[in-house]
């Protein structure tokens, strides 16, 4: 295993690029659908970091916060779909600028 | 009965409340019927109990409860009846259900038919309680009660600012004179340790000789309540612009009874009065000059309402001149006289303003006596009484006050000189002017109003609710004056006139001499001032006398428009700014939180996002 050990960094740095990635797509997209996907790249790139650290320090905490990780994934995906389907009943569309009708 | 008296205020009072809470839903004939009924009921009772008090003739006490107990003070709420409170009743339940009746119909297309009813009686009810009063502070109960009602029915129609404003000057320049009306109540109470009148008067009789400092400082400050309720001079600039009240209840609060409150104080203490001969005179002196400023200023004057205003003021002058010389009686005469002549004139003006769409000037009246005969029949009749031509009521008690006058001496020195020996005839020929000038002024309003060229077309006609108090009056008006007053018997007796035939027929005389004065100039045209009243001195007199001796004008430049300075100066304090401030400044950082909850929910996020990016520089920087 040893042979195809890639070190720390090079994972850490591939998961900020994703999380920048994910973090990028929140804020710029504005289908609420895309925004969910971007907020579940964002989460795996922080799952990516705690499995990468898990396995460079020898423990199995990094996969267990993972399990966790995939589990508030889940849970959080559910709910937003939720809200994605009344969104596009209430307004016709899935435009996340057109729900601050909301506020008045 | 006589036990039951209290019966006579409490009838308007339950009618005034109950047009009060349930007026709004009740059917206008109901409220007519209840609000001119109640007084018709009290009127009655009034006349059963005169007839009976008139055959046991001594005076009575209704105690009724005891009102507080504050140490020694216990006030008790209790009625006195003499002939003195018979013949005010009289008057205000008598002369109050004519104009309640002519009411009913004056006021019949109000929407606030009710509400004005419900105001009438409350009046009726507190003046009730002031001339029934056996003490000064339940006299003073009701003699602010009709101070509330006046302010309220002068400002009847709130919906003209104009009206707010006259019922507030009507109530603040009364306020003036009613403190000193309260400071001479402690004064008496601290002084004698009650109110009870004739308690009081008894004991101050003992304690205090005539001429003595604090008889003289109490009537002073009783004189000054007296003299802002019945519009004296000085505080008489309330009464003119009260007219802005509906006409009833200028003929029943402004004319007939409210005002006259003053002089039935001063006639209910007399007792006290005499122990000060010093302000008798200057009670005679004040009715004196009030005569006869108001009576130039009736002159002058163009609105219907405002020549009978002043000439109130003017008639109530001579009820003060009459009551300074110690006419009690004729005073109290002139009272009743002027309560049924100037009740109606109001109610026939009134009736003229009514038929000719509230045309107030009288100079766009005119000609009306062939299509108002009623009116014109009514107003001749009221004049002739105020001008006290003879035979009318009017003469009679203008009469015994001139006689009055005119016999009057006191023992008065005034810096070396004895003015009192010498001032009753100058007295006299004062109110002889004024006579003059009261028949000038009534009948110029008479040929002005009803000869001459019609200029409005009348297009209303009188029911008989409107016509049958009109006749009545004048009923009243012309007989009215042919009976003595049985209330010789409350004041100290006083000598017969022993004057000469002469003065008697100058007294006569002059009032015949004002109406022949106004037929040449108003109606024959042959006498005209024309050539003195458009020179440039004439127009300034005029423009002087019709502003009432710039009076108002001293008023609002000494008093109104320095507090309005100050009040202003105040207002834009400094202290006050630094409160404007917090509240200016929450109101800004609001704007800006509300303005940040847009609802866009890319822009939170954007904003989270920047805010940990500064939060994680902060942390690593200070690190």
């Amino acid at each position: 295993m040893d042979g195809l050990a890639i070190p720390l960094n090079h994972v850490l740095i591939v998961a900020l690029l994703l999380f920048i990635t994910g973090l990028a797509g929140l804020m710029f997209r504005r289908n609420v659908i895309f925004m969910l996907m971007a907020l579940e790249v964002m989460l795996n790139s922080a799952g990516l970091a705690f499995v990468a650290a898990g396995t460079a320090w020898q423990q199995a905490d990094g996969q267990v916060i993972f399990m966790l990780i995939l589990a508030v994934a889940a849970a959080e995906v559910s709910v937003g779909l939720g809200l994605v389907l009344q969104i596009q009943r209430r307004f016709r569309t899935l435009d996340m600028d057109q729900a601050k009708r909301l506020n008045s | 009965m006589l036990n039951n008296v209290w019966l006579v205020p409490l009838l308007p009072f339950i009618s005034s409340v109950l047009l009060i809470l349930f007026g709004r839903r009740l059917p206008r004939k109901l409220i007519a019927v209840m609000g001119a009924g109640s007084i018709g009921f009290a009127a009655a009772l009034v006349l059963i109990v005169g007839l009976q008090f008139m055959q046991s003739q001594t005076s009575y006490t209704v105690h009724l409860w005891s009102w507080m107990q504050i140490g020694d003070f216990s006030p008790n709420f209790s009625f006195y009846i003499d002939q003195l409170t018979i013949v005010m009743m009289s008057i205000i339940t008598g002369v109050g259900f004519l104009i309640h009746l002519y009411s009913t119909e004056f006021m019949q297309d109000d929407s606030d038919f009710s509400r004005y009813f419900a105001y009438m009686n409350m009046f009726v009810a507190t003046m009730l309680i002031l001339v029934l009063a056996d003490n000064l502070l339940l006299l003073y109960l009701g003699w602010e009660g009709v101070g509330v009602c006046s302010y309220l029915l002068v400002g009847f129609w709130y919906k003209d600012p104009a009206n707010g404003a006259a019922s507030r000057k009507a109530f603040v320049v009364t306020r003036v004179g009613d403190t000193a009306m309260a400071l001479g109540l402690l004064l008496l109470f601290t002084e004698l340790r009650t109110l009870e009148i004739q308690a009081m008067l008894d004991a101050a009789n003992t304690a205090w000789g005539v001429g003595d400092t604090i008889p003289t400082i109490a009537a002073l400050l009783l004189l000054g309540g007296a003299v802002g309720k019945s519009a004296q001079l000085p505080l008489h600039t309330w009464l003119p612009d009260a007219m802005a009240g509906p006409t009833p209840v200028s003929a029943l609060i402004h004319a007939a009874t409210m005002v006259t409150a003053g002089v039935y104080l001063i006639a209910r203490t007399h007792g006290l009065f005499i122990l000060a001969p010093d302000v008798l005179m200057l009670v005679a002196v004040i009715g004196l000059a009030t005569l006869l400023i108001a009576a130039f200023t009736a002159l002058n004057q163009t609105d219907i309402k405002r020549i009978l205003a002043y000439s109130t003021i003017s008639q109530i002058g001579y009820m003060f001149l009459a009551l300074g010389v110690g006419a009690w009686s004729a005073s109290v005469f002139h009272l009743m006289t002027h309560a049924f002549f100037k009740a109606l004139l109001f109610l026939a003006a009134g009736a003229v303003i009514h038929c000719l769409h509230h045309e107030h000037n009288i100079f766009r009246m005119g000609g009306l006596r062939r299509k108002l005969p009623v009116v014109f029949w009514s107003f001749l009749i009221g004049s002739a009484a105020l001008a006290a031509l003879p035979f009318t009521s009017g003469f009679f008690s203008k009469d015994q006050i001139l006689l009055s006058a005119f016999e009057y001496h006191s023992s008065l020195t005034l810096l070396g000189f004895n003015l009192g020996s010498s001032i009753g005839p100058w007295l006299w020929a004062g109110g002889l002017l004024g006579a003059m000038l009261t028949a000038i002024y009534s009948f110029r309003l008479v040929f002005i109003v009803f000869f001459g060229e019609a200029q409005t077309e009348p297009n209303n006609h009188l029911g008989w609710r409107m016509a049958w108090p009109l006749a009545l009056l004048c009923l009243l008006s012309l007989i009215g004056g042919w009976f003595t007053l049985p209330i010789a018997s409350v004041f100290p007796a006083s000598a017969e006139h022993q004057v000469s035939h002469l003065i008697e027929g100058i007294s006569i005389a002059i009032p015949l001499i004002g109406v022949l004065i106004a037929w040449l100039i108003y109606y024959k045209h042959s006498l005209s001032f024309s050539s003195f009243t458009t020179s440039s001195s004439g127009q300034a007199l005029r423009r002087f006398w019709k502003g009432g001796w710039g009076i108002d004008t001293l008023y609002n430049t000494m008093l109104v428009s320095p507090y309005v300075t100050i009040a202003s100066a105040m207002r834009d304090e400094w202290l006050d700014k630094i409160y404007h401030a917090v509240v200016t400044i929450s109101v800004l950082l609001h704007q800006v939180l509300s303005d940040s909850q847009s609802g866009k929910m890319r822009w939170y996020i954007i904003s989270m996002v920047f805010g940990l990016i500064i939060l994680i520089s902060i942390l690593g920087w200070a690190n």
